[in-house]
């Protein structure tokens, strides 16, 4: 698209909140999920697994109307640094969002659990049983779950950034709802 | 764009304090769902790290049920079990079984003699891929009637001071019960006269949707010869495996599946508490353990025997203890495999 926009098209921002919600929920999961052995384990366990796959999906979906739509411009003023620091964290939120959740299902793959999406609903093994493998991808998605966590808290305190301080219309492009002393 | 940005010179304090306290109120929620700010929750590794011995765990080995030997074998269902639940595992046919007999112990090495409890992992799979796997022991009911009251056991076996165990029994009198099986029942020679229960309760769905309580028992063909622990020590350490080993080679040996269906009202969140013996029981089909494989090397050594890896028609119940032991066996399990250079396979190329 050539057009300079202002602002991340509709889908893209419906797609962008709605995410938040189910990563933010997939993360808080699964780190409750790991450290208790209560019978909500398996609830746990049980929402974390397709809610992992429904995120694969829609970050696939989602990566695709980034190409098809773009994004909108950064302000030409802000600083280089912080220019290539919001670029890099958009590539590395995007590899996270798609490859957590393959590693996840890889690592169950590789353990010679059946993954189960809900009911007699199952997905295949993508990956053979393999005792070192399932190790480097537990490995991964465990310190990669902490690694997406700050990221996210760097995402947040980067966005207060723009719409409190520098007040550069950052947040509005990717607002669910314009606040009244702005519009495009 | 209708908003300005801030001088230079102003210091936006209390914005930044804004923005601080958002991350700030995120990450402690975060580290509290983690357990971080919780130090008495009992988590996973508390309960795997209370079953190790004092000189830390065997690693490379599962964390309890250390010692054991793999089998191969098929589930041959006759059809009755559909009453009760839907799984295919039930339809008639014969289904490949991959198991493995264990002793309750923390170590691999441990002598036969010294382990009172027997167990069998078993996984089947039948053609829709939809696993059942389960974990039984040979013991009739469960030492404890609450996760608590395991840890609290483990905790109070592991300790030096006698008077752990006196306040244990004070707090746990349900233990009492299993200390009395466990002193009278018979010791066998050998794996294959042991009768294996899942204890836990769980739920069968049958093809109307309506749901039965139940346990499931793997009732043994051979008979059992009672034998005094002291006969079993002078077999050596590992007999139970040469026994198996030598008797499977010599003939398939095979168990009844046995289903219990529980009454309204019984107890099906404590498996410490038996239920009546004029319970409704159904023969589902039989295990025939057709060879015996060393763990090292075996098809066994990589299973996690998830109790709670269930198919459709299959569920857990009002009993805790699967979703905790759920937990903890995958916390052994990813310790485990992550140890694998501990506990080398011998064949090249058979574990990576």
């Amino acid at each position: 698209m050539t057009t300079i926009r202002k602002r991340f098209a509709v889908p893209q921002r419906v797609l962008h909140w709605l995410m938040a919600i189910c990563i933010l929920s997939m993360l808080f999961i699964g780190v409750g999920m790991v450290s208790t052995a209560a019978p909500k384990y398996l609830t746990l366990v049980q929402i974390h697994k397709p809610l992992g796959i429904a995120i694969l999906t829609l970050a696939l979906i989602r990566l695709a109307l980034r190409i098809y739509y773009g994004s909108p411009s950064l302000p030409a003023d802000l600083p280089e640094p912080m220019k290539l620091a919001a670029y890099l964290s958009q590539v590395i939120l995007y590899a996270l969002m798609i490859g957590m959740p393959l590693i996840g299902w890889g690592m169950l793959s590789a353990a010679s659990y059946p993954v189960v999406l809900f009911g007699s609903v199952y997905l295949p093994p993508i990956l053979p049983v393999s005792a070192s493998l399932h190790t480097l991808l537990w490995h991964a998605h465990y310190y990669l779950a902490f690694a997406f966590f700050a990221l996210i808290l760097l995402h947040v305190a980067a966005i207060l950034f723009h719409k409190l301080i520098r007040r550069d219309g950052v947040f509005e492009t990717m607002a669910p709802v314009l606040t009244h002393d702005y519009s495009e | 764009m209708a908003q300005s940005p801030l001088s230079p010179g102003q210091l936006p304090v209390a914005r930044l304090a804004i923005i601080a306290a958002v991350v700030g109120v995120a990450a402690v929620a975060f580290a509290y769902t983690a357990g971080w700010l919780s130090p008495h929750r009992l988590t996973p590794a508390k309960l795997v790290a209370s079953l190790a011995p004092p000189g830390g765990p065997a690693l490379g080995h599962r964390r309890n049920h250390a010692k054991g030997i793999c089998f191969t074998g098929t589930f041959e269902a006759n059809g009755n079990g559909s009453a009760l639940s839907k799984a295919k595992v039930f339809v008639p046919g014969h289904y490949p079984v991959v198991g493995r007999f264990n002793l309750a112990t923390a170590d691999p090495n441990a002598a036969d003699a010294m382990v009172r409890v027997r167990g069998l992992g078993i996984r089947i799979i039948p053609p829709d891929g939809q696993e059942w796997r389960s974990a039984m022991i040979d013991a009739p009911i469960f030492p404890v009637s609450t996760l608590q009251g395991f840890y609290d056991l483990q905790t109070a076996a592991g300790t030096k001071n006698p008077e752990a165990m006196k306040k244990f029994i004070a707090t746990h009198p349900e233990f009492l019960s299993f200390v009395g099986w466990a002193k009278s029942a018979p010791w066998t020679g050998s794996y294959a006269e042991e009768r294996y229960n899942s204890l836990d309760s769980f739920l069968f769905i049958d093809g109307y949707g309506a749901k039965h309580p139940i346990r499931w028992s793997l009732l043994p063909a051979a008979q059992p010869v009672p034998i005094s622990p002291d006969e079993l020590a002078k077999r050596g350490p590992d007999f139970l495996e040469q026994e198996i080993t030598q008797r499977v080679a010599a003939g398939p040996q095979r168990w009844s599946l046995v289903i219990t269906v529980a009454n309204p009202g019984d107890p099906t969140a404590d498996p410490n508490k038996a239920w009546p013996a004029d319970r409704r029981t159904v023969e589902v089909g039989t295990l025939t353990v057709q060879q015996i494989e060393p763990e090292r090397d075996g098809p066994c050594r990589d299973i996690n025997y998830d109790p709670t890896v269930l198919p459709a028609g299959m569920a857990t119940s009002d009993d805790p203890f699967p979703a905790a032991r759920s937990a903890a066996y995958s916390r052994s399990f990813n310790s485990r495999t992550a140890e694998a250079k501990y506990y080398p396979g011998t064949e090249t190329g058979a574990r990576q």
